[in-house]
């Protein structure tokens, strides 16, 4: 006869078994469609380029991996670090992290404005955020363009109130790409930070008055502490695809402007260099893990500070 | 909704689909954007009842790279000369025998024995032109009829510039302005090439497309690009005028070929023939306005492009013309750094 314990024990490796198996279509998929690719690029990356694009198989290289970070002159075959690329990256990482600044400082007031109106009329602001997702990114890119080009919206206006007389020259600079990066993902900001300032205890607030907080005071170590999760959840949402953006920099950047995700692009376009590219690709996943990591560990620090 | 109705929908989705594909014969085009006439496509679907799908790239090297990938279901591609032998090495297109059609009589005598497809085995004539400079007059009145233009741009016209993002077309350019010759090796000389175009770029807008949309509004005040789409932009903005570089400027044609893993190969030899015939050539011309290589299409040509500036050229720069050749592998993976370097 079994004991009690025992078939506590049994109950629980069937519930663990159920839990498998529920949870096998989502993780076949996510294996065949996500990690299987992944390492057919990390096959590629290490194999010779072939001279038209593609690779040479069985051809095992280093040579995509060496010009992620390194370059051989054209002309006298030194090396030097692959400065090209670095200031690539800079830029992405750059233009990524003030995009992800600027959501939070604008998203931030929004979400506590939506957060403060009565329950009824929360949802349509919210559902105001999320209007601009019914337009696919791509013509909101071009649509922007017309906002921002030398004839456009603001530059007419501009030179009709004789602010200007010659236009702005905003197209084709990384503001432009800055501004297109922050007007797309700022939803993407909002939501998370509303999610998390709904549920906060207004009485806490309050009662930070009743002991004489000042404004400041009270925003400083009472709301951001207790909304941090949506800080952090917000700043990863608009980070990580700010630095992988391809769309945006190629539209609004004119093509010159490159950053990271066109890099890659090219690689696998006129740069007839895929194991570089696969090379380039990886690395950008190595660079969004460390930031992730770096990202969930500050917020469970601070969980276990606050919780 | 509930879930009957919901099948049902569905079922009636996939009917409509299957439906649709099954009706008639379907061809797939591959060509460069901005390029291909509606009418044209409206013309040829009425008179075969063919279905035909256009779908754009915007470099040779996009194509290859594409349809090299396979699974494209493409069944023609447009690629210029100098990536013909190309296409043809690597094994991926179909010999058609174009020289055995019937309007094969039109072709031009100019363009039947060309050196990327002796005799015309597999490709037929889309259209040619030139890459020249486009440069808004209000902006800069100065000499226009060189490449120091984007090379070596006066003031009014630095921060204002777009350059074609062809690299073949502005290496040419370049090797030109120094007096070297296509397909050189000369490393000497290459250097100049690329610090030139290193030092030159910063002092460029963009290198983009869009061209024919961008120069008349006023976004570039000047641009190396191709003859037809700077006609384009001065039908739309008078002030636009068109430079010959004197140093040298690249000729290209792009030709129609059939892809070796065509699913619609004999409704891709059907569009062959018909767009050597004059009347369909012309309408290729009306919308892109670049020449054709088809005999008796002038006649059937718009106005505005007859004695256009940018498709005749004048006999004093008319040496400074080059056709586009093949250079060999080694020769183009040392351009290709060349170009990588100018592009990080």
């Amino acid at each position: 006869m079994a004991t009690a314990a025992e078939t506590a024990r049994q109950g629980e490796t069937e519930t663990i078994r159920r839990r498998w198996l529920l949870s096998a279509p989502a993780l076949i998929i996510i294996f065949v469609a996500a990690v299987g690719p992944l390492f057919v690029m990390l096959a590629y990356s290490f194999m010779a380029r072939g001279d038209y694009g593609d690779v040479k198989f069985g051809q095992f290289s280093l040579d995509g991996w060496f010009s992620v970070f390194f370059q051989r002159d054209v002309f006298d075959d030194t090396v030097t670090l692959a400065e090209a690329h670095l200031s690539i990256l800079w830029r992405s990482l750059r233009l990524s992290l003030i995009t992800t600044v600027l959501t939070v400082i604008l998203g931030f007031p929004t979400a506590y404005f939506i957060a403060t109106r009565p329950r009824h009329t929360r949802e349509i602001w919210v559902f105001l955020v999320t209007i601009p997702f019914w337009t696919n990114l791509l013509i909101r890119t071009f649509a922007m363009q017309q906002v921002i080009r030398n004839e456009g919206v603001i530059n007419t206006l501009l030179r009709a109130l004789g602010i200007i007389d010659q236009p702005l020259q905003i197209m084709y600079t990384d503001w432009a790409i800055l501004f297109g990066m922050v007007y797309v993902y700022l939803p993407l900001m909002v939501l998370p930070l509303y999610a998390s300032m709904e549920k906060l205890d207004f009485r806490l607030i309050e009662a930070g008055y009743d002991l004489y907080a000042g404004r400041l005071s009270v925003l400083w170590r009472i709301v951001i502490p207790l909304v941090k999760p949506g800080v952090i959840a917000g700043s990863i949402l608009v980070f990580i695809p700010s630095l992988g953006a391809y769309v945006i920099p190629r539209v609004l950047g004119g093509g010159k402007n490159l950053m990271l995700g066109n890099l890659i692009e090219m690689q696998f376009g006129s740069g007839r260099n895929w194991p570089l590219g696969a090379a380039i690709s990886i690395t950008l996943m190595v660079l969004v893990m460390v930031a992730l990591l770096f990202y969930v560990r500050n917020a469970s620090k601070s969980g276990a500070q606050h919780g | 909704m509930n879930w009957k109705t919901g099948a049902a929908t569905a079922a009636m989705a996939i009917l409509a689909f299957t439906g649709s594909a099954a009706a008639e014969g379907e061809l797939n085009i591959f060509n460069w954007g901005d390029y291909t006439n509606p009418e044209l496509i409206k013309k040829f679907e009425a008179a075969h009842n063919v279905k035909v799908t256009v779908t754009d790239y915007d470099s040779n090297d996009t194509a290859l790279a594409k349809v090299r990938a396979g699974g494209h279901g493409f069944d023609i591609v447009v690629p210029s000369a100098n990536y013909v032998p190309i296409w043809v090495k690597e094994g991926l297109l179909l010999e058609a025998r174009p020289d055995q059609m019937e309007n094969f009589k039109n072709v031009d005598e100019r363009w039947v024995n060309v050196h990327w497809d002796e005799g015309r085995h597999y490709t037929v004539p889309w259209q040619w032109g030139l890459s020249g400079i486009g440069v808004n007059s209000k902006v800069y009145g100065g000499d226009i009829n060189t490449s120091a233009i984007f090379l070596d741009p006066p003031a009014e016209l630095v921060g204002k510039i777009n350059v074609e993002p062809e690299m073949t077309d502005v290496l040419f350019a370049t090797i030109k302005y120094f007096g070297g010759e296509w397909c050189t090796e000369d490393k000497e000389l290459l250097k100049k090439v690329r610090d030139k175009l290193v030092e030159a770029k910063p002092k460029w807008l963009a290198m983009d497309y869009s061209v024919t949309e961008k120069l008349p509004a006023g976004d570039y005040a000047a641009v190396y690009y191709w003859n037809g789409a700077i006609l384009r932009s001065r039908i739309k903005n008078p002030d636009i005028k068109f430079g010959y570089p004197k140093e040298g400027y690249p000729i290209f044609m792009d030709s129609v070929a059939i892809l070796k893993d065509a699913k619609n190969p004999e409704n891709a030899k059907l569009f062959m023939n018909f767009i050597m015939d004059p009347e369909n050539a012309a309408l290729i011309s009306a919308f892109a306005k670049y020449s054709n290589g088809i005999k008796g299409s002038d006649a059937f040509l718009p106005a505005d492009m007859k004695d256009a500036p940018e498709l005749t050229v004048p006999a004093e720069f008319e040496k400074a013309g080059q056709f586009l050749t093949t250079c060999s592998p080694e020769t183009s993976a040392l351009y290709t750094r060349i170009w990588t370097d100018i592009n990080k």
